[in-house]
């Protein structure tokens, strides 16, 4: 906690700085820029310190922007479209078209709902196969007219339900891994909040895969692994801990392309800053692949799927 | 010798009595059979029907009249990339598990003939970590696609497993991505996938390459779905439905082409093939 309040202290002193230098007191530029090191020292030194377990409530913190804040705050003309043709609207899922700095795109991603109402219609994020059905049929609009995909994943996980089962989920996350797969157009996903197994990455297949800094990205939940494998739920903070579910392990596995640095705190505390250093995170990964053709592409992302895992070969 | 002693002998002593012997109890209908008997009725009871488990490669020498080889990639075994402890170390795991049933790892890729046809075959076993999937499970069948691929052969995968293996986390999520394309590689290079689905086929084997085949079959009775049926019941809280998840239940619901039981498996496997492969 001194940690944390050194550093909340410092940010205050920049902040005055700034507005100092602003005004016309250039000489304190100096000081700031020793400041900012400082800042970014410890900054880093708290971040290596929070545990997975930590980093997990941040991830579900309540007040912690969701897909659609995302939506409304980095992309614009946002066209929500609805349904899989099939059978319902998913609403854990959303999905459309949309604009992302005069680029147009496609937006899919989980989204948990804020208020009670909304989280039951949202059904917590957690996904029917109608959900991902919906996604795949955006997916495939995205490969008609050659647009980017963006998708955002945050859910604890494919719903666990009757309809869902008779419905396909296995067969919908399958179809969906299949198809982003081989997606003739360029794909970034971005692990918001919860990165749920099976259910998150059924969006998560793309060329570019970031991650906020407080994200968390795992098969299974913690308290699910802590049940099965540990034999109690009080051991869920250990699991976290073992499973390496933390933005930066998952980095070091060769699972992640990149961290998203987010606001002192977590994003829940400054969204507004959340939503600009993950539009600039977008904006440079996107520029990475824009224009690479789309066998390449394809060949590309199939070959960073076909080297993940790890095994000795005797 | 004490007495925890003497009866960790007598235990044992039941144990070998047991696997050597002769008779089992069917766990459905309670009869005790004889293991030949069972065996040579391909592990299913001759009183109710019931299914039993079968090994990986007793798979493979269910479906294939000659067999070239059980494993074309024995090379490939498992490391602890997260250095996993639960209850137990995933080290010691891996290794009760090898002791247990002579395998790396819960995956077997075969090739040989049926009949006339040579194919391949990924053979999951559920006694090795209950058929979970991890690192060496996703490279072993992604080296058997591509293996078929270059031969033009039909890719045959008999899943039986409890999902993706929790104790190599993240990497083995990624087995379902990394599969899931292999299948894609395989229809674009018009190879048939049969993907026979067994008791338990569930969790991240089941939401990957298992849902992917051209033509899905399913043994009798076998459980197969995305979420566990006990994960389900906590969290709707109600009783679930007969029969719920099980291979005639997903039949009608549409989700797999056809129940086979094992006598016919190898029969409609081949005419498949002559179907599809010229």
């Amino acid at each position: 906690m001194d940690l944390e309040k050194e550093i909340a202290n410092l940010s205050d002193q920049i902040e005055l700085l700034r507005e100092r230098i602003k005004r016309g007191e250039h000489k304190l530029i100096n000081e700031l820029v020793e400041l900012r090191k400082k800042f970014k020292k410890l900054s880093k030194k708290r971040m290596e310190t929070l545990s997975a377990w930590d980093r997990v409530q941040i991830a579900r913190h309540s007040k912690r922007p969701h897909t659609i804040d995302y939506i409304k705050n980095i992309f614009t003309d946002f066209i929500e479209l609805h349904g899989d043709r099939r059978f319902g609207d998913d609403k854990a899922i959303i999905a459309g078209f949309a604009n992302f700095e005069g680029k147009p795109v496609c937006v899919i991603g989980h989204e948990k709902g804020r208020d009670t109402k909304e989280k039951i219609e949202r059904n917590f994020g957690m996904p029917h196969p109608e959900g991902y059905r919906k996604a795949i049929r955006v997916m495939k609009l995205a490969e008609k007219f050659r647009r980017p995909v963006f998708t955002f994943i945050d859910t604890p996980g494919a719903y666990p339900g009757i309809g869902a089962e008779e419905r396909g989920q296995s067969q919908a996350i399958a179809e969906s891994l299949m198809v982003m797969g081989s997606l003739r157009t360029p794909i970034i996903a971005t692990v918001i909040g919860e990165g749920g197994s099976g259910g998150a990455l059924a969006l998560g297949v793309a060329d570019r895969i970031l991650m906020l800094e407080n994200a968390i990205y795992s098969v299974i939940s913690p308290e699910g692994c802590a049940a099965i494998l540990y034999k109690s739920a009080e051991a869920a903070p250990i699991a976290a801990e073992n499973l390496k579910i933390t933005a930066k392990d998952l980095l070091e596995l060769g699972v992640i392309d990149c961290i998203v640095r987010e606001p002192l705190g977590g994003a829940h505390l400054q969204p507004k800053k959340m939503y600009r250093l993950l539009k600039r995170a977008l904006r440079n990964t996107l520029k990475q692949i824009e224009n690479i053709d789309p066998d390449t592409l394809v060949e590309l992302r199939q070959r960073k799927f076909y080297s993940m895992g790890r095994f000795a070969e005797r | 010798m004490g007495l925890k002693d003497f009866i960790d002998k007598i235990k044992e002593r039941r144990k070998l009595k047991i696997e050597e012997g002769s008779w089992v109890k069917c766990e459905k209908c309670k009869t005790l059979l004889y293991i030949e008997d069972l065996i040579k009725n391909l592990k299913i009871c001759p009183h109710c029907g019931y299914t039993f488990r079968m090994s990986a490669k007793e798979r493979v020498d269910l479906l294939l009249d000659k067999v070239y080889t059980y494993d074309l990639f024995p090379k490939i075994v498992p490391v602890d990339p997260l250095n996993f402890k639960d209850t137990k170390r995933y080290k010691d795991r891996l290794k009760e598990s090898k002791e247990k049933t002579g395998l790396n790892d819960a995956i077997i890729i075969a090739n040989g003939l049926i009949y006339d046809r040579e194919v391949v075959i990924a053979a999951m076993d559920f006694e090795f970590m209950g058929g979970s999937m991890g690192s060496v499970v996703g490279a072993k069948f992604v080296r058997g696609v591509e293996y078929s691929i270059q031969k033009k052969i039909p890719f045959i995968s008999v899943a039986a497993s409890g999902g993706a293996r929790m104790q190599e986390s993240i990497l083995s999520l990624m087995q379902m991505a990394k599969t899931a394309i292999a299948i894609d590689r395989l229809n674009k290079n018009g190879i048939l996938y049969i993907s026979i689905l067994t008791d338990p086929t569930m969790g991240g084997v089941s939401a990957s390459f298992a849902f992917l085949g051209d033509i899905i079959i399913a043994e009798p009775e076998s459980l197969i779905g995305f979420a566990g049926p006990r994960v389900i019941e906590q969290t709707i809280r109600q009783q679930l439905p007969e029969g719920f998840q099980r291979a005639e239940f997903l039949l009608e619901k549409g989700q797999i082409d056809m129940v086979v039981d094992r006598k016919n498996l190898k029969k409609t496997v081949y005419t498949l093939i002559k179907h599809t492969h010229g």
